[in-house]
């Protein structure tokens, strides 16, 4: 196969999952009171999110 | 071939009035949102763009030169189907009808899936064919390959049509975005993408967007589930609901209701249920529909072809958990608390208006940041439900109608320009479905249900024509006209309760019977349907001449084919028989948990 999928899936879910956390670490926590039960949805998903773009990296680097 | 997949779909199409600057909207994004759609969108555009390289020849750009492997096909498998309709439509659904909606998945798709896995894959991918109409041709007559092949296009067309069309009425509707300005840019979008890297970008743009709906719906219903008190609390909401809706317990069990019709929320009893909806529709769709073969026609051999169906269908049957809980989660919420805990628009008919329950809920519980990533794996579903249209819709133009009818001796290199200039065009027609739509609603209701009269049968001419070798190309062709006769015959003198007769409501031979629901009349349509196509192709196909040979039948039918035998030590879980019984397993096991 030509292009492995899991390449740009891991780079794709990876930015967002930084994003996500950046976020989460300097949005003002008055909108998770608000919105998610008070709990930092951004910061909890976003490493969630980064965590599998990792992962798929990983995968796609390891057979070279 | 979309009968029921596409219905939800078009309650959500149905729902919205005209495309007008709304007077409040529902979401507001912030930059860090339009940041990650942006980023999403590069993506896709992105991988278009690399693998355009890889596209040498027509079986590269319409068959992913047969080269994928299982897993990544199964994905596409599934996320070509897990377009807007499914998302918006079966939360709606949730709402509407409570955990019974699991019907669709534990007695509809799973048992079909693993049919077309174990034993309708060989003929596909072992006929060579190069898409679905083309087995047809192969196997009965060309006279039968045109009718699917024309009828499938102009159902593709319209179906991505549909797609875009609620996506611009949703965005207009909960963002204030402009309607054309959202036509434009999905196509545009779309277009790119598929016109540069053909069906394997449309596959892999679905295993990104398959991960993205599933990574960012886990939240909000995690969130809602927190919200409601966990499972026990929902269930005691739900319980409160249903009671106060005069059918205690309907929303919390699937089958426990089911005896009669008027004590599920459906309004359909168990025989109809298994028969209508788990038998012929749902068979009807994964066995024949090319927008989901194609994916596994994509397979880089027999084994992962076989398999593609059965690993898709693993997480498949998980789905009610991702797109049927949060409906039922936002109905137990807006019992708990009134309007205030979960404010659900209101529709006419004085209902909370299901249409709008995953918007309210991303509104509710995501604040911005995951907002963006819950808006983008929207949009992603509608596109790619567009995407799975086009790519199904420029490989049977090519190969089944326009090689064969206009340009028998194309070179290869001018078989993908017809495709990409196809795929233009397929998208420019979608468009204008999509203001026909916006325009005259009752042009979509009524193309769906000739798409119900003409695929409902389809399934009959298939499992003949696989598994009984005498059946021929008369009796295939007329057989399928017979089953779309019986199917409008049927709709024309039945109808359901509380509907006034009309062309689209039936009743217009005369009222012969009235079911309790829109639902049951069509299930029933499906069933007789089939049976017409069934009893019309056997006795056709015994009254005239066969017209293959059984030389020319090897490898189309079941009992002139080898069976496909796996490598020796292959193991257990690489091989389609014990895999296929691993998933009816479990289906089983959750309609016995949900009971």
């Amino acid at each position: 196969m030509q292009l492995d999928i899991r390449l740009p899936m891991g780079l794709l879910f990876l930015i967002l999952g930084v994003i996500l956390v950046a976020y989460g670490l300097f949005s003002d926590p008055a909108i998770y009171a608000q919105h998610s039960l008070g709990q930092n949805v951004n910061l909890l998903w976003g490493v969630i999110f980064a965590l599998f773009g990792g992962v798929m990296l990983f995968l796609s680097r390891r057979k070279g | 071939m979309h009968v029921y997949a596409l219905s939800p779909l078009l309650a959500v199409a149905g729902s919205m009035d005209k495309p007008t600057a709304p007077s409040s909207v529902l979401l507001q994004l912030a930059t860090v949102d339009y940041l990650i759609l942006a980023i999403y969108f590069a993506f896709v555009i992105g991988i278009g763009w690399v693998i355009r390289r890889y596209m040498k020849t027509s079986s590269d750009y319409f068959e992913s030169g047969r080269s994928l492997p299982a897993w990544i096909c199964a994905l596409g498998f599934i996320g070509a189907n897990l377009g807007a309709q499914e998302v918006m439509g079966m939360a709606a659904s949730g709402a509407k009808y409570g955990i019974a909606t699991s019907h669709f998945y534990w007695i509809g798709a799973i048992p079909a899936m693993v049919f077309v896995g174990i034993f309708m894959m060989p003929f596909y991918y072992g006929s060579k064919a190069r898409s679905v109409p083309e087995y047809l041709k192969m196997r009965f007559d060309e006279k039968t390959r045109t009718f699917n092949a024309l009828s499938f296009a102009v159902m593709t067309v319209f179906s991505s049509g549909i797609s875009m069309f609620a996506l611009a009425k949703l965005l207009n509707a909960i963002l204030g975005w402009n309607f054309d300005a959202c036509i434009v840019i999905s196509s545009l979008i779309v277009l790119v993408y598929i016109y540069t890297g053909g069906l394997t970008s449309a596959i892999y743009n679905e295993v990104l967007q398959f991960f993205l709906i599933v990574l960012g719906f886990l939240p909000l219903v995690l969130l809602g589930l927190k919200d409601i008190g966990g499972w026990d609390g929902l269930m005691k909401n739900l319980d409160g609901y249903s009671a106060a809706k005069g059918m205690p317990g309907a929303w919390s069990h699937s089958w426990a209701h089911m005896g009669n019709p008027a004590d599920n929320p459906i309004g359909i009893e168990w025989f109809g249920l298994i028969v209508g909806l788990g038998f012929v529709m749902s068979f009807g769709y994964w066995c024949t529909d090319f927008l989901v073969i194609q994916r596994a026609m994509a397979a880089k051999n027999m084994n992962s072809a076989r398999r593609t169906p059965l690993i898709a269908a693993i997480p498949k049957m998980l789905f009610p958990a991702l797109v049927i809980l949060p409906g039922m989660l936002a109905i137990g919420l807006y019992y708990k608390g009134g309007t205030a805990s979960m404010p659900l628009p209101i529709a006419a008919d004085g209902n909370p208006d299901y249409n709008m329950v995953v918007p309210a809920m991303l509104a509710k519980y995501f604040p911005h940041g995951m907002l963006g990533i819950g808006l983008t794996a929207l949009m992603a579903s509608f596109m790619s439900g567009m995407a799975g249209n086009v790519t199904a819709f420029n490989t049977v133009w090519t190969y089944d109608l326009y090689q064969r009818w206009f340009n028998k001796n194309a070179s290869d290199a001018h078989l993908i320009k017809v495709g990409r200039l196809t795929t233009i065009v397929g998208l420019l027609i979608s468009a204008v479905c999509a203001y026909a739509a916006a325009k005259f609603n009752n042009i979509m209701d009524m193309l769906q249900l000739v798409f119900g009269f003409v695929n409902a049968p389809l399934f009959a001419t298939f499992l003949l024509g696989m598994f009984w070798r005498r059946s021929n190309g008369h009796g295939a062709f007329f057989g399928l006209l017979i089953g779309t006769i019986s199917a409008a015959i049927f709709q024309g003198s039945t109808i359901a309760m509380g509907e006034t007769p009309s062309l689209l409501k039936g009743g217009w031979l005369g009222i012969h019977h009235t079911f309790s629901s829109s639902m049951a009349q069509n299930f029933w349509m499906a069933i007789c349907a089939f049976t017409g196509c069934f009893v019309g192709t056997l006795v056709i196909s015994l009254a005239t001449a066969p017209n293959r040979t059984n030389e020319e039948l090897r490898g189309l039918v079941y009992s002139l084919t080898d069976k496909p035998k796996e490598e020796a030590g292959t193991p257990w879980y690489s091989r389609p028989m014990p895999l296929g019984l691993l998933v009816l397993a479990g289906a089983l096991v959750l309609n016995i948990i949900f009971w």
